[in-house]
């Protein structure tokens, strides 16, 4: 996109004036300046992080030495994993069930599934950390089982979120193709898996994506549920971060943001960007 | 079609129904409700507790202190959610009339943020606004400048440049959130503009509207369902921000959700905490009940 | 016409491409004033992008177009003295009709009392006398078209430009809608450009036509000139259902000329073509226009047409295919040559379409002036 226009701009091209490439020019800069800051930051070889005193990969090195880091990073991706899957399958159920059916209570049952979206995060901690201290939930199982308390909290704020996008995405479905399926013999599990499912894949791998995403990103709520033992990456980027600010943190980002990068070209590789974008 | 009645296929519909509804009861609505049973108790010595059907601890959420902060965030979530809006509209709609090459990209551009790590992206942020961070030193570099402007024309230089605090403060805290909220504002904002038929834009620019006359008077009425998808979706998670305010903000930018926090983990005052928790939800009943509240914009093709 | 009529529109060299895709392609056209002019053309051929850049909405890449003696260029679609109907409509769902078709009167900065006047009369116009009230979404899409047809009209515009304005009617209403726009032209005496893809439309509804393929106009006619004398093969095919024959040009006098067609035998005209002897043309000959025999009455024809040789052209064949049509039958014949050729048969009587049947030997007659030679 060229920053003045070759040819005049018609009316409807309001993305081509220059006010309107400014303005979205400086928006573009406020949401990547602090990250690309950060991440080439995180190459400076100097433990002030302000002043570029050369190139290095030590804290790269450092980060990944960082025995708690890696542990909290791996236990992250564990949490987030269990729960795509969990979610993926809770989300997808309640979709069905919720465009397919007609049963007492519906509106309620439906106001419920979206209410862990709309409850602020702070509630929900709170909530899973009076929860779980209220059935006595053990603080002291093995590796994985002691992620379990998060997993849980982590899957009942993601799978409402699967639902929406699946949801949304039934909605275009034609019910015609069902009943061709039918038509020609297909059972109801035949369909569902024929018929169904492809129509909905790209909402499962919008909805897969935000449910990873969101496991991996939350912070306030695994701080309010994870034990004394059990930390994940946020949580120990939020106590690094409140205690020192150190090229470390800037590695391990960085890392966590390629991450992110990775999967989002993934999942676009496998749906395309218009496919994912409408589903948000 | 229309939808199946579920006594004509109960199997598939418990199959469908049940794990869900389990999960909602079991490990939503129960912790839940033992907020709403908190909320109305008191402590008993350091750890016990009692639950008496106390009103306490809304009343003393009534007290001058906590009105203020929630006065407060409610204050801070408002600017920011307008922020969002005044600076998201524009991006949205660059994004519904750009080409078909660049639009997915542009999509793309927004979306990427939405998905990177919340807690990464306040830090960023962090870094850069620091006393030692580059906004500083553009400023600084901006200040030098116009001194050196001065001089050059013959006026008294500029006193010498103090790095800003640009961390700690109440503005911190509303550009931290407008910076980790900007893509909630945008999406919703070009899912409206984008199901807008173009064809009454330029039947109002055809009637002899100008630009701005036909986004006031024709895209914003039409566009207003995602215009309040957008303010929701930013003033919600706004109100009930926890991690800006407490790593960007100063010691007079506590928001509701910080006060929350320190009920459960420095005071060890659950009652009250669960008090104040459903106080913030409650809020969000309001806004949701106001926004539902709003008359229908008929939408016709 | 006693004066020459003048321009309103001036469309001069004008082309207009989205990247590598040449949409129009070097058009120039005049448009008089109070005429109704149709550009027709098939779904992509250029003629919506030519409508919409009169109105405003793209801008020629080449060339320029000129209203009422004024070049547009640099000028937006809310300072142009023309109005458009949408395909859609575009009516604002969030305002009632009268809201709707007082919109460019506020604009415009005309006055409360004449607004509520002038608003009045454009529905009444439109037959909506009494429908201000209603919204957009409690009216049928014929009834919104109207309000759209108002809503421009109320602004007085030189020209009103339509974008396929019957496409989304089904076919009573659009029927109806095309007797009831031309009378609307014809009481507003607002210059009319219209696009439609719709021979029949343009047929009943123009005074002239352009007809519009790849980017360029074909053939710019009056309709019983286009569907007559059309300038080509694309034009010929386009309006109206056609016979199209390859051959050469044989002979070629004044008075008369012939066209040999391979698989349909010489076939005379009673005119001259002044074409290259001995080059490649083309027949275009109109399935109405062929006079199908009834068995035994083919030899009547033939003596009674022994004075006049040449004024008629004759051929025999086989019955391949017919479709009754109710007012018409259709046939597909085979001609003894080889070559296919459709035949229209009016139903003058009931028991017309009893005459004949499959494989039917048949013989059939066209008066010389009937054939179209068409050199591209």
């Amino acid at each position: 996109m060229a920053l003045f226009a070759r040819t005049p701009v018609a009316p409807l091209e309001y993305s081509r004036t220059l006010w309107m490439r400014l303005w979205v020019g400086a928006v573009m800069v406020f949401l990547y300046a602090p990250l690309v800051v950060l991440m080439i930051f995180s190459f400076n070889d100097s433990k002030r992080n302000v002043v570029w005193r050369g190139f290095t990969t030590k804290y790269y090195e450092k980060a990944l030495g960082n025995d708690q880091l890696v542990e909290a990073l791996i236990n992250s991706l564990t949490i987030a994993a269990f729960a795509t899957l969990a979610s993926l399958v809770l989300g997808t159920l309640a979709a069905v069930m919720l465009w397919r059916f007609r049963f007492p209570w519906k509106g309620a049952i439906d106001g419920t599934i979206s209410l862990p979206i709309i409850v602020p995060e702070i509630c929900l901690g709170v909530a899973f950390l009076m929860f779980f201290a209220a059935v006595g939930w053990p603080t002291d199982l093995v590796w994985p089982f002691n992620l379990g308390a998060i997993t849980i909290a982590h899957i009942t704020f993601c799978f409402p979120f699967v639902t929406m996008v699946v949801r949304s995405r039934l909605a275009s479905f034609n019910r015609e193709q069902e009943e061709a399926a039918k038509d020609l013999g297909a059972s109801e599990a035949q369909v569902f898996r024929d018929v169904l499912v492809p129509h909905i894949k790209p909402a499962l791998v919008a909805g897969a994506l935000l449910a990873f995403t969101l496991s991996l990103d939350d912070f306030v709520i695994t701080y309010f549920t994870s034990g004394p033992d059990t930390i994940t990456f946020p949580v120990k980027v939020y106590s690094m971060v409140r205690f020192s600010v150190t090229p470390e943190v800037n590695a391990a980002s960085t890392l966590l943001i390629i991450l992110t990068v990775i999967l989002t070209f993934i999942a676009l590789k496998a749906q395309g960007v218009k496919a994912i974008a409408e589903t948000h | 079609m229309a939808e199946q009645d579920w006594k004509t296929s109960k199997r598939t519909f418990a199959a469908v129904s049940l794990p869900t509804l389990f999960w909602l009861i079991a490990f939503f609505l129960i912790p839940m409700f033992i907020v709403w049973q908190y909320s109305l108790g008191e402590k008993v010595g350091e750890t016990g507790f009692d639950f008496s059907g106390t009103l306490d601890n809304y009343k003393r959420a009534t007290e001058w202190l906590y009105l203020t902060i929630f006065g407060k965030s409610f204050a801070v979530a408002a600017l920011v959610t307008l922020i969002c809006l005044i600076v998201g509209f524009p991006v949205a709609m660059a994004i519904t009339f750009a080409s078909e090459k660049w639009r997915p990209w542009l999509l793309l551009g927004i979306m990427l943020p939405f998905w990177t790590n919340l807690l990464i992206r306040t830090y960023a942020l962090m870094m850069l606004l620091g006393t030692q961070g580059f906004a500083n030193k553009g400023l600084g570099a901006l200040w030098e400048g116009t001194s050196w402007l001065k001089t050059l024309v013959g006026l008294q230089p500029l006193p010498t440049w103090e790095p800003v605090q640009l961390l700690f403060n109440n503005f911190a805290v509303v550009f931290g959130l407008v910076y980790v909220h900007l893509p909630f504002m945008v999406l919703p904002l070009y899912a409206a503009l984008d199901r807008l038929d173009r064809s009454l834009i330029e039947a109002s620019l055809d009637l002899g509207a100008g630009h701005f006359r036909t986004i006031m008077r024709i895209v914003v009425p039409l566009a207003a369902p995602g215009i309040i998808a957008g303010v929701m979706i930013t003033l919600i998670p706004a109100l009930g921000a926890y991690l800006t305010p407490d790593l960007m903000g100063g010691t007079d930018s506590q928001m509701i959700a910080n006060v929350i926090e320190r009920q459960f983990k420095k005071a060890n005052d659950w009652p009250f905490g669960a008090a104040l928790s459903f106080l913030l939800i409650y809020a969000m009943f309001i806004l949701i009940a106001i926004q539902s509240m709003r008359k229908k914009v008929p939408e016709v093709r | 016409m006693t004066e020459p009529a003048k321009p309103i529109i001036q469309i001069q060299n004008v082309s207009k491409r989205f990247g590598k895709v040449t949409a129009v392609d070097n058009v120039s056209l005049d448009i008089n004033a109070g005429e109704f002019f149709v550009l027709l053309g098939p779904s992509g051929c250029g003629k919506t992008t030519l409508l919409r850049m009169i109105a405003g909405f793209e801008l020629p890449t080449e060339g320029r177009i000129l209203i009422d003696g004024q070049d547009m260029a640099g000028i937006p679609p809310n300072k142009r003295p023309v109005n458009m109907v949408f395909q859609s409509y575009a009516v604002f769902p969030h305002m009632s009709v009268a809201d709707n078709v007082a919109y460019g009167l506020k604009i415009a900065g005309v006055k409360g009392g004449e607004i509520k006047d002038r608003v009045a009369e454009a529905l009444e116009l439109v037959k909506l006398g009494g429908f201000g009230e209603r919204m957009p979404d409690q009216m049928s899409g014929g009834q919104r078209q109207r309000v759209a047809l108002a809503r421009s009209l109320v602004m007085r515009p030189k020209v009103l430009l339509l974008d396929e304005p019957l496409s989304a009617l089904d076919a009573k209403l659009r029927a109806q809608m095309q007797f009831e726009l031309s009378e609307l032209q014809e009481k507003v005496g607002i210059t009319f450009v219209t696009v439609t893809h719709d021979q029949d439309e343009a047929l009943s509804m123009a005074c002239r036509i352009g007809v519009i393929n790849k980017g360029e106009v074909a053939q710019l006619a009056t309709p019983s000139d286009l569907y007559e004398y059309p300038a080509n093969r694309f034009v010929a095919d386009f309006v109206g259902s056609v016979n199209i024959f390859e051959g050469k040009l044989t002979l070629d006098e004044p008075d008369k000329a012939a066209v040999d067609c391979p698989g349909v035998g010489k076939i005379y005209l009673n005119h001259g073509v002044t074409g290259p002897h001995g080059a490649d043309v083309w027949i275009a000959l109109r399935p109405e226009k062929i006079y199908l025999h009834v068995p035994g009455e083919g030899k009547a024809v033939k003596a009674a047409a022994q004075d006049a040789p040449d004024g008629y052209n004759f051929a025999r064949g086989k019955i391949k295919g017919m479709s009754y049509l109710g007012d018409i039958t259709l046939f597909e014949i085979e001609l003894d040559g080889g070559a296919r050729i459709r035949v229209s048969r009016p139903n003058l009587s009931r028991h017309d379409q009893e005459d004949f049947t499959w494989d039917d030997r048949v013989s059939m007659h066209w008066r010389a002036d009937s054939p179209v030679v068409l050199l591209g």
